[in-house]
């Protein structure tokens, strides 16, 4: 029993509350803000590190017995993303006061962030899987308030689409977790990793598994049902942007990936061989997107979908190479989306533009930007010693020690198209002839660049730093792969 | 056109109340019976609601100075920290406190720390009712 696996969810909802009281109070929105963040960053800290000498820390609500209870399950892969989910809302926050306008600002924003991370960080945590929807919705409301946030034209109309497909998958996720109770009587997740192999009926399984798929497919943006994500995403401000590709995907991501390892294990021939196919066209979908287009921030947000079908590609594998590459490739993808789409927001500011056709020449005149989106860009591509260089050798690896040796030959060349796709920002707005561009106030933009550049530097330090993180990511991946681990954190507390 | 709603008006007046009383009851019928927080809210709230039809959102405003916004962030305290509480006793979160009491004209009573939870439910759904209808009301 340890409370403190609830701080990084509970902190975050009662500095939101706090922020309702007094909307247009300006300095005091953005310095609670800040101070609930900051907060929820040192109890993630400390339960980092409890996890990581006392192993998977579980607490029943409500002092029940633990399957009849909610549990709350913090082991070392969802405190490793909530740990990163919570630096980078941290970073994206600093960003926010110069970029979203001091009207956002006093119409709720930075409530609905917090509600935001509230959602994320419980979704990360819970060990019920109707409480991971409860956690979902919590934060699919702060991201509808987020995403029609200022009322923008387009951003009023993608977000009914955004609205409706949203609605359309939770009322599907609420009818698998329907169908899953009635086969098995049970919604705690280390009850269900019991409950599941003792049954017989496979084949009703399997459906189960794969409507699941369909759930957090919708969410985690795979092919073919990633269809709404380009439009939605390119409508509201970059700092919210940011959030939505750092961390929503990456929730979507983190269910397939716990489901598909703790409970749905029963008939990987067909589950698991059907999400590696996915995966591997979920890559090639997404470089297809990468490439096709002139604007920057479509760049970007296609290259979300590239590493959803990476690291699911990854967990597909389920062996130590593949679950240890995910985890660890799914860490880099949160700070080095948040950090691209940073980057790519100063580039707006400065060109007062997305389209890349109307850049260039941007070295001469802003070298310490250039060279920062160049490291940036190598580091989402994975060339060593950058962030993205570890993870991908390892997933690559478990595609080889596997059966799919091909998926990995698929990410290999992607890359060399992810790389493609992210230079060609480089080459059209920092080469060339320089155009004509307005003057941005010096102390404007260091502080959007200071945020940024600190958000690219942890990067390269996670890169660099990779073996110092190893033993943490091995943590995280022995759990996933031993399911008994966490199941016996849970059901004998 | 000014249609006549004298009726509805007078109706009103009286069955306010009505509602009025029968979600504290609902309210405090909670727990062990149907009922509680959630419900209650929603039934004042729509006692707020017949008021705004029979009357006008401006002269509801006048009798109820309430900014709701606030009202959903201060329930959401009360019940965050109803909840929080288990972490100073060290015990679960969310696990709560009850014991008997006797109180004068009630008998024998069991208290909760639930129903602290319960009224921050309340104003939260009563809150967020509020805005919402009041907010597309607003909206012409």
């Amino acid at each position: 029993m340890s409370n403190l696996v609830l701080f990084p969810v509970v902190i975050p909802l009662i500095f939101a509350a706090i922020l309702m009281l007094f909307p247009k109070k300006l300095h005091m929105q953005r310095a609670v803000a800040i101070a609930g963040v900051a907060a929820t960053l040192a109890s993630a800290f400390m339960l980092f590190s409890k996890v990581n000498s006392d192993g998977v820390q579980a607490v029943t609500l409500g002092s029940w017995p633990a399957p009849f209870g909610i549990s709350m399950v913090s082991d070392m892969f969802s405190v490793l993303l909530v740990l990163s989910s919570t630096i980078v809302t941290l970073f994206v926050l600093f960003y926010s006061i110069p970029t979203i306008g001091v009207k956002r600002e006093q119409s709720f924003y930075y409530p609905a962030v917090l509600f935001l991370m509230t959602g994320v960080n419980g979704a990360f945590t819970t060990g019920d899987i109707f409480n991971l929807f409860v956690f979902i919705e919590v934060l699919l409301m702060a991201s509808y308030a987020l995403i029609v946030h200022g009322g923008e034209k387009p951003q009023l109309r993608e977000s009914i689409k955004y609205l409706l497909v949203n609605i359309i998958s939770s009322a599907l996720f609420v009818s698998a977790v329907a169908y899953l109770y009635s086969v098995t009587g049970t919604l705690n997740m280390a009850d269900l990793a019991v409950k599941i192999p003792q049954i017989e009926a496979v084949g009703i399984l399997t459906v189960i598994a794969v409507l699941f798929l369909v759930v957090f497919g919708f969410k985690a943006a795979i092919f073919p049902l990633y269809f709404w994500l380009p439009g939605s995403y390119f409508a509201p401000p970059m700092a919210i942007l940011a959030l939505f590709g750092a961390l929503l995907t990456k929730v979507g991501v983190y269910a397939i990936m716990r489901t598909y390892t703790l409970f749905f294990t029963m008939n990987t021939g067909f589950t698991h061989e059907l999400l590696a196919i996915i995966a591997i066209l979920t890559i090639l979908a997404g470089c297809v997107g990468a490439l096709a287009y002139f604007d920057v921030k479509k760049i970007i947000i296609y290259n979300i979908i590239i590493a959803v079908g990476v690291i699911l590609f990854g967990i597909s594998q389920m062996n130590a190479a593949g679950v240890e590459g995910s985890i660890f490739y799914l860490v880099h993808d949160m700070l080095i989306k948040a950090a691209l789409f940073l980057l790519v927001g100063i580039l707006t500011v400065i060109f007062g533009t997305s389209d890349l056709r109307k850049m260039g020449g941007l070295i001469k005149s802003y070298p310490v930007f250039g060279w920062t989106f160049l490291v940036a860009a190598f580091g989402l591509a994975g060339i060593p010693p950058l962030s993205g260089f570890p993870g991908k050798l390892l997933i690559v690896q478990g595609g080889f020690e596997g059966t799919h040796f091909w998926g990995s030959l698929v990410i290999l060349a992607t890359s060399l198209l992810v790389l493609l796709s992210v230079v060609r920002i480089f080459i059209y707005a920092f080469w060339g002839e320089p155009v004509k561009i307005a003057t941005i106030d010096r102390k404007h933009y260091l502080s959007m660049f200071v945020p940024t550049a600190i958000l690219v530097a942890l990067t390269v330090f996670l890169g660099a730093g990779a073996e110092l993180f190893m033993p943490f990511i091995s943590d995280a991946g022995e759990v996933l792969l031993n399911p008994s681990l966490y199941i016996d954190a849970v059901l004998k507390e | 056109m000014r249609t006549n709603d004298v009726m509805l008006q007078t109706a009103t007046k009286v069955v306010t109340f009505i509602i009025l009383m029968f979600a504290v009851h609902i309210f405090f019928a909670g727990h062990y019976t149907p009922g509680g927080g959630f419900v209650g809210g929603l039934l004042t709230a729509s006692a707020i609601v017949l008021l705004m039809l029979a009357f006008d959102i401006p002269t509801i405003k006048k009798i109820l100075p309430i900014n709701y916004v606030v009202l959903t962030a201060v329930g959401l305290l009360i019940a965050i920290a109803t909840a929080s509480a288990s972490i100073v006793f060290d015990v679960p979160f969310f696990t709560h406190a009850y014991d008997y009491f006797d109180l004068p004209l009630f008998g024998e009573t069991s208290l909760h720390s639930a129903l602290l939870f319960d009224i921050g439910v309340y104003l939260v759904v009563v809150g967020v009712t509020m805005t919402i209808i009041q907010t597309i009301g607003e909206d012409e």
